[in-house]
């Protein structure tokens, strides 16, 4: 028996080929598995190669497999490019269809099932998914009646009739498969799994949710891969607390109108991805110079320009921490998990407001997209907190005087009112201005106002709940692993590897991305033997931000990896391997 | 209530002498008193260039934000709280060169504010360059041959992108822009005010006088009919745009605020944040 499997279901864009790993996902978590699925897709609506790969385990996997079970073809192309990728015990069950012809050089077993045949017998040929699931089943030794639930939510609403078929096309692959296949392989049962119901959803729907739960009320943005499922799970839900989404005419406004529903108190919010943060520079500097709240979701994904839209890249990570011009207290938080990217929105907007300043939630294609098994979320970790806000008590004051809304203060932080309030009058401007925000160019106010701006965010490593997650067991490590964002799973499932090998690993994973936890970070470094910074792009930015504030510039090695596509464990123990 | 000189602060604009943006100055606090509003009440977003410090001189909530973006800030402030009346202002660069699409999409949109431009046909604060509302011909520091680029219309543009109330004014007429402005914060709905604001330092051509004797007033046309879009187009092509008064006002189309399902109906800067315990567990379990 396999403790997990992977799974994989390749075909042409706009055939159902998501549709197909939705649906074995969907099921595989109710049972209790743990899920964790990569697609594979092109930035078009129709046509191109497309594969959604599972990973199913009965525990927590957060890595996209080295190794592949079971190859669904719907087209030779699927085999073609993805055979590579199965082991010898492994399978590639294909449809008659298009007369699928099995590589030479794999050991694997081959199948033509006829999935279209099936299905179109049925009444229709969409129904080949389905068949493709079935025949899957008979494999694992899964009961086909695991399906009737999932397959009642999604096809419910188009009657009984059409449930109906969709089971039958389910049981009819899998008795195919049943009676052509080779007896004898267990080697891909499962084991049955706990049982316990899990959420199952993407990163954007976690930090979505996050949104969510820390009380946004307008999300501005304009659509673009990878982040639009954040504003399209808002849309849906953001009306039932009495707020709304704004799809805007480009990213500019949505950031703007972003800052202008902050400064008329609410929590508002944007999200988008590398080209739509170029195009926001200038207003995050806005609200850093007007210490406005305001929080930007980045989900990367493969630059420059257009660069690779559909693909991992951690390449914004310069752009989000220096991005504007002149000099803002800025804060940078890259979660590295949903369960991390859920907690992590929601902070993301308490800094915002307590500190008053514009907070990046970094995310990366691979967290944003993937979508995976999420350990239960606590509702008693939720909390608001709204800094110096004030709605009102303002005394009267004489002559007309502005409210200080920019007070120079201990901690860099001064009270805030927002429009509407009584006798808090003040004014709000990107011009460098004194303590009542009326513009002025003097020195002295010049230094006191960089001075209270800069410093705010002092204290934020002492309060920031843990800054860098660390798997950090050995005084004396043999190598230091350090990464950020979705790179955590996969960092962790090579360090096992590397420690069944003898080695003694460590694992960093920068959660605070800026301002830069050194002290977090650097007892380990000093302590290990050698360390590798794992990044997914071609320049060893998150590298190049350890060393400039932790020193050991020929100590700090590059692990990179900027071809589109995610690490696997075995990039990184050959890597690291090497590089001892 | 307050009187207008409630909307005056102590702040002297760093605006030159005789500028037309110190009228639209008047005009808007005049304006916020007749209507009825009180100072906190109002917030003023403004963009960048020599009107956008206009923000700056009034007793009021206000931000001045970056060049071209009022219209998206002063949106995001009005969908924050709606009791508060929200006035967006800056000169014409601001409004038809670099901020045009958030113009035409903020007319589109209808969300309920007032977007008052001062427009000199010039771009003032950095000493005299071409608009797009200068005329073709025009010479200035970047057109020295005179400008090759066609006059942009904003009313026009306004009247077919679907703003529901299109206006137009001159600076020193205050009674009539006072009463253009009021009637702009009373309507329901986005409304465009185009002031000629004339820069009296680098636009030699487009002087008061010039205007004075060029601009008609839709009052003297016999029978004028703001409601009619058709009405609106023949007369601002056949007075060459140079007309002023309110153009055209669209009273049926709610604003956008009414159409967005679900709505609050109080500021939803008075909201509670907190998600109830039931409510989150409910979004928990559509995930299952």
């Amino acid at each position: 028996m396999a403790e997990q499997l992977s799974w994989k279901v390749g075909g042409q864009q706009g055939e159902g080929i998501e549709s197909t790993g939705e649906i074995f996902s969907m099921a595989l978590n109710r049972l209790g598995y743990y899920l964790y699925g990569y697609r594979h897709f092109s930035s078009r609506i129709k046509g191109g190669h497309t594969n959604n790969k599972i990973r199913v385990s009965t525990r927590k996997v957060s890595a996209v497999a080295d190794d592949l079970d079971i190859l669904v073809a719907f087209d030779q192309e699927t085999i073609d490019v993805n055979y590579h990728e199965l082991h010898k015990d492994g399978i590639i069950i294909a449809d008659t269809k298009f007369n699928p012809v099995k590589p030479e050089d794999t050991d694997a077993a081959f199948y033509a099932v006829p999935f279209t045949d099936i299905a179109t017998e049925l009444g229709t040929s969409l129904m080949k998914n389905m068949v493709a699931v079935g025949a899957t089943c008979a494999i694992i030794n899964l009961d086909v009646s695991v399906f009737q639930g999932v397959v009642e939510e999604i096809f419910g609403r188009k009657g009984e009739t059409v449930v109906q078929k969709n089971m039958e096309a389910i049981q009819q692959g899998y008795d195919y498969m049943k009676e052509n296949m080779a007896s004898g392989n267990s080697a891909l049962e499962l084991p049955p799994a706990d049982g316990n119901k899990r959420m199952f959803m993407i990163g954007n729907d976690a930090i979505a949710l996050g949104a969510l739960a820390a009380g946004v009320r307008l999300m501005a943005a304009y659509p673009i891969t990878p982040a639009s499922e954040i504003m399209e799970y808002l849309i849906k839900k953001l009306p039932k607390v009495g707020g709304t989404v704004i799809q805007t005419e480009d990213e500019i406004a949505a950031v703007t109108m972003a800052i202008g529903a902050n400064y008329g108190g609410i929590r508002s919010f944007t999200a988008s991805a590398g080209p739509g943060l170029s195009l926001m520079m200038e207003a995050i500097g806005l609200s850093g110079m007007t210490e406005t709240p305001l929080v930007i979701v980045d989900t990367q994904r493969g630059g420059p320009s257009t660069g690779l839209p559909t693909k991992q890249e951690q390449s914004d990570l310069m752009a989000m921490i220096y991005g504007t011009h002149g000099e803002i207290p800025k804060v940078v938080i890259a979660p590295g998990t949903a369960e991390e990217g859920f907690y992590d929105t929601i902070e993301a907007f308490n800094i915002a407001e307590e500190y008053q300043v514009p907070v990046i939630v970094l995310s990366d294609l691979q967290l944003s997209l993937g979508k995976h098994t999420v350990d239960p979320l606590d509702y008693s970790k939720i909390n608001i907190r709204r800094g110096k806000l004030v709605k009102e008590g303002i005394p009267e004051a004489e002559n007309k005087a502005y409210f200080k809304r920019y007070e120079v203060t201990e901690d860099g932080v001064s009270p805030r009112v927002i429009p509407g309030v009584a006798n808090g009058i003040h004014h709000v401007t990107g011009v460098e201005h004194d303590e009542t925000g009326k513009p002025s160019e003097s020195p002295a106010n010049r230094k006191a106002q960089m001075d209270k701006r800069m410093r705010k965010l002092d204290n934020l490593h002492a309060v920031f709940p843990e800054p860098v997650y660390k798997n950090a067991k050995h005084d004396d490590a043999d190598l230091l692993l350090i990464g950020f964002n979705s790179t955590g799973g996969v960092i962790e499932e090579a360090m096992e590897r590397l420690e069944a090998d003898g080695l003694k690993v460590n694992h960093a994973r920068v959660r605070l991305v800026h301002p830069f936890p050194t002290d977090e970070i650097l007892p380990l470094i000093e302590s290990a033997k050698n360390v590798a910074v794992v990044e997914n792009n071609a320049t060893g930015q998150l590298a190049s931000i350890v060393k400039m504030n932790a020193g050991y510039p020929q100590k700090i090695k590059s692990i990179l990896k900027y071809d589109g596509n995610p690490f696997q464990p075995h990039h990184i123990v050959n890597s690291s391997k090497e590089l001892i | 209530m307050a009187t207008f000189k409630e909307f005056r602060n102590n702040v002297k604009p760093n605006w030159c002498p005789g500028c037309g943006d110190f009228s639209v100055q008047a005009a808007i606090q005049r304006a916020a008193a007749n209507v009825g509003l009180t100072p906190e009440k109002l917030a003023v977003i403004s963009g960048i260039g020599c009107s956008g410090r206009i923000s700056g001189y009034i007793n009021s909530y206000g931000l001045h934000g970056i060049h071209g973006r009022a219209l998206p800030i002063a949106q995001g402030v009005k969908m924050a709280n709606k009791d508060l009346t929200v006035i967006a202002s800056g000169g014409d660069g601001d409004g038809f060169a670099i901020g045009m699409g958030h113009t035409i999409h903020a007319m589109r949109r209808n969300i309920d504010l007032t977007y008052i431009v001062m427009d000199n046909q010039i771009y003032g604060l950095t000493k005299g360059q071409t608009s797009p509302r200068s005329a073709a011909g025009f010479q200035t520091k970047s057109t020295p041959l005179g400008s090759i680029e066609q006059t942009l219309s904003p009313m026009q543009l306004a009247v077919t992108t679907g703003a529901t109330f299109v206006a137009q004014s001159f600076s020193t007429d205050l009674k009539d822009l006072t009463a253009i402005i009021e009637a702009g914060i009373n309507h329901k709905g986005f409304s465009l005010i185009n002031v000629f604001s004339p820069c009296v330092t680098y636009n030699k051509v487009n002087t008061y006088d010039w205007f004075k004797e060029n601009l008609t007033k839709l009052a003297d046309i016999e029978g004028y009919d703001p409601s009619s879009r058709e009405i609106a187009m023949n007369t601002l092509m056949k007075h060459d745009d140079l007309v002023t008064g309110i153009i055209y006002q669209d009273k049926e189309r709610p604003s956008y605020q009414e159409l967005v399902k679900g709505y609050s109906e109080t500021p939803l800067s008075e909201a509670e944040l907190n998600l109830d315990e039931a409510a989150f567990d409910q979004l928990v379990k559509e995930f299952m």
